[in-house]
């Protein structure tokens, strides 16, 4: 009776199942696949190949403290330092092939779309030359326009007939377009409940932690295509509802007293402290960029929506766009600061994060810290620093607040 | 003799003064110049526009305005682009190619709009997938968008007249520099490692139709020579070979690169284009072509085997990898080229480098080392 379960528990044994289905699906002999996180999945789960997804496996093995082994081996290999943490764990988890956090069957074939970046691409290369293994490769250009290209959008349609024809090879079964609306749909519903839910926290007090938001991401990820998914958002977004209904925050203890956007992937080896820090001055994080990233909208049987769709990954998008969304978060969200996480992995990100801060602060006025970490190597965050500049954060928003209650807010 | 030592000094002198040297160029041309950045770019209609296509492959200079927009661990060639673009270097560019071939140049594509918002800028973004019809079309679209650009900016039209001229134009220069870099393979003595990168490299700023005359006529004369020998005989693979400090220890060494798969010299022009069709299918196709570079997707990854055949066809005696720090691509390459050339027996050479780099020791130790190991 999945519908006596609390969102929680729900999203718990969801994991669980995702897991242990792939693990059992190799041992049957079926194929595996490897993904990233914004892929057109759709593809996949209509051949009924059963996916993993590297970055959220890397994500679970850092946020149990299992990454230094993995990171170790990889760098034996050659992997320089400076490359994605998400990567190195995941090449050095094809050689030892066990951790005590988590275990994924090798994969049969991987699928990669470059909506997210560039060393996803290089990473998957590598994986494929590695396990000698086909690649299906979903490349969507960089728009460095704001709206998505024309003619991008023909040359990605034009890899989806592509790449479900090099499926249907690797498979050796037809493809079923009939599956394939029906999964379109269960997929467009599951990202429409994933930010309804997320949108929750608009409300003042927020019914959502984003910290929680971290966890259901897992889902989002790893399986999209899937009517439990679809499910388990609707659960958590009518829970949240009924919070907020009540005027519940997000803790059961303490009172949200800041709003903030945190910017970035999280710092999954030192997800406590980094939440605890916020908690402890009652900063919640009620948004990122995370709930855009999967709102992945179309209509049913619309391969060119499709492809815009997944084109318009915010990661793959020019600054004007990446600076528009964050001050719309900025207005809807009454947020009191940003948080941006400088992932030493996401050179993406980064390289963009000075400019993006500039002009967010000059749109708006609200503060802003930058911090040093990484999404799974333990090595660059500093405990210190993290809280020094939370700290800092904290003593700007109360100016302001200040400020505001004066009057003289600009 | 002379007219060949008068070329090498020249190119020399031309390749250490790129801002003097393109200042040169335009006013010898008559031509106002556009800025390429790495990795590709469609010189070619650069070129047919008009224009004179000059490389910006960063240099070695100190960086603080950058600082405003890029972190200490991105790629010090971008890092000195936006720092030179900020400081007015590039003031005198008509406009900026640039390719978004890595995350870090779609970071800087984003940059330059507002670090140096004088110089227009086009971005130019491959297909990762040029193999399929799809991809080829896209790219042929994607050129078709840069020519009406460089029109705009030129204010007149490029005909297809314009564009064929330049394209068998750049496959002359291409067809040149192969035949260069055989012939210095057998002539280490009078090209070493040194000036082999920098004769190539003067061709970022010079005309191609000057620079495809000069660097023949130094071809046609080092055929002429004997084979000279040297103590050791490398490939060196990597973005490119600088700082040239790095190539003065090697030449001290004796030690020649006799073949390069760099992304500034070989890269540009190993590939031969197809023989039939129209200028722009032609670009197309050899881009479609392309093996063994990093920022070309490639899931046969076919560079550590091209590595070892260059090793073989020209007798060398190991591989140097000159690997820039923070570039992404070519790091992701290098386990499984490494992996690969240790299979074979190769020794591998691996040196860090950066634009910014002062001092030499590591380096020198390590290439003595090489160098005592196999000689």
């Amino acid at each position: 009776m999945e519908n006596a379960l609390t969102s929680k528990q729900l999203l718990a044994k969801l994991q669980a199942e995702h897991y242990a289905g792939a693990m059992q699906a190799k041992k049957e002999g079926k194929l595996v696949a490897w993904a990233t996180s914004i892929c057109p999945q759709e593809l996949l789960e209509t051949l009924d190949i059963d996916v993993v997804y590297p970055e959220n496996h890397a994500a679970a093995v850092g946020a149990r403290k299992d990454a230094p082994q993995f990171i170790a081996q990889a760098e034996g290999k050659g992997y320089s330092t400076d490359i994605c943490s998400y990567a190195r764990v995941s090449m050095g988890y094809v050689d030892i092939q066990h951790s005590e956090a988590e275990n994924i069957p090798l994969p049969d074939l991987v699928f990669c779309c470059s909506n997210i970046c560039n060393t996803a691409l290089k990473w998957y290369e590598n994986l494929a030359k590695t396990l000698h293994i086909p690649l299906v490769m979903f490349d969507m250009p960089f728009n460095h326009t704001f709206d998505i290209p024309a003619h991008s959008i023909r040359y990605m349609r034009g890899q989806i007939e592509s790449a479900i024809t090099q499926l249907e090879e690797i498979t050796k079964k037809k493809f079923d377009y009939d599956k394939f609306g029906e999964v379109m749909k269960i997929s467009t519903e599951t990202a429409l409940w994933w930010r309804r839910a997320t949108d929750l926290g608009i409300h003042t007090p927020s019914p959502l932690n984003g910290f929680d938001m971290f966890n259901y991401m897992a889902m989002i990820v790893c399986a999209r295509g899937k009517a439990s998914t679809r499910d388990l958002f609707k659960l958590w977004h009518d829970e949240m509802a009924e919070k907020v209904k009540l005027g519940k925050g997000p803790w059961k203890e303490g009172e949200e007293l800041y709003r903030i956007m945190w910017d970035g992937i999280a710092c999954w080896p030192h997800l406590s402290v980094t939440y605890k820090t916020l908690k402890q001055y009652g900063i919640n994080m009620v948004t990122s960029t995370y709930p855009e990233s999967w709102t992945i909208v179309y209509e049913q049987n619309d391969l060119d929506g499709m492809a815009r769709a997944y084109s318009a990954n915010y990661a793959n998008r020019n600054l004007d766009y990446g600076t528009g969304n964050v001050i719309k978060l900025v207005n809807d969200f009454d947020l009191d600061g940003i948080v941006y996480h400088s992932n030493r992995s996401c050179k993406l990100m980064d390289f963009r994060q000075y400019e993006v801060q500039r002009r967010i602060e000059e749109a708006t006025g609200v503060p802003s810290v930058v911090f040093d970490g990484d999404q799974t190597d333990p090595r660059i965050f500093s405990q210190a620093q993290y809280e020094t500049r939370i700290q800092a954060l904290l003593e700007m928003m109360e100016k302001n607040r200040l400020a505001k209650q004066r009057g003289d807010w600009k | 003799m002379n007219s060949a030592n008068a070329i090498i000094e020249s190119l020399c002198e031309k390749a250490a003064h790129p801002a003097r040297t393109v200042m040169e160029s335009c006013k010898e041309t008559g031509k106002a110049a556009v800025g390429c950045f790495p990795i590709y770019t469609p010189e070619e209609l650069v070129y047919a526009a008009g224009f004179l296509p000059v490389g910006m492959w960063g240099g070695n200079t100190e960086i603080k305005l950058a600082d405003r927009y890029l972190q200490g661990f991105c790629c010090s060639i971008m890092r000195t682009n936006i720092e030179f673009g900020m400081r007015g270097v590039y003031g005198k560019l008509k406009a900026v190619l640039l390719p978004t071939l890595c995350d870090t140049l779609k970071c800087v594509c984003e940059n330059w709009k507002v670090a140096v918002p004088k110089v227009p800028l086009i971005p130019v973004v491959y297909p990762q997938n040029r193999t399929l019809p799809s991809g080829e079309v896209y790219l042929r679209e994607e050129l078709e968008r840069i020519r009406t650009e460089l029109s705009r900016i030129s204010g007149e039209e490029m005909t297809q007249s314009h564009i064929e001229a330049a394209f068998a134009l750049y496959e002359n220069y291409r067809r040149a520099m192969r035949a260069f870099c055989e012939a210095a393979s057998t002539h280490p003595k009078t090209i070493n490692a040194k000036t082999r990168h920098l004769m190539i490299k003067a061709g970022y700023f010079l005309d191609k139709a000057d620079y495809t005359l000069q660097i023949s006529a130094l071809t046609e004369y080092l055929n002429q020579l004997p084979e000279e020998p040297c103590a050791m005989r490398v490939v060196a693979t990597g973005l490119l070979s600088e700082p040239v400090g790095l190539l003065d220890i090697l030449a001290e060494h004796d030690i020649a690169i006799v073949a390069d798969d760099l992304a500034q010299e070989s890269r540009q022009f190993r590939t031969p284009a197809r023989e039939t069709g129209d200028a722009i299918s032609r670009m197309v196709w050899r881009t479609a072509d392309m093996r063994g570079c990093p920022f070309l997707f490639e899931p046969e990854k076919t560079r550590g085997e091209m590595l070892i055949d260059l090793v073989r066809a020209h007798r060398a005696d190991a591989v140097i990898a000159f690997q820039m720090k923070f570039c992404d691509p070519e790091e992701f390459d290098y386990p499984i080229y490494k992996a690969e050339l240790e299979e074979a027996g190769i020794p591998l050479l691996y040196l860090e480098v950066e634009q910014q780099m002062d001092s030499f020791n590591q380096s020198r130790t390590r290439i003595e080392s090489l160098s005592e190991m196999l000689i």
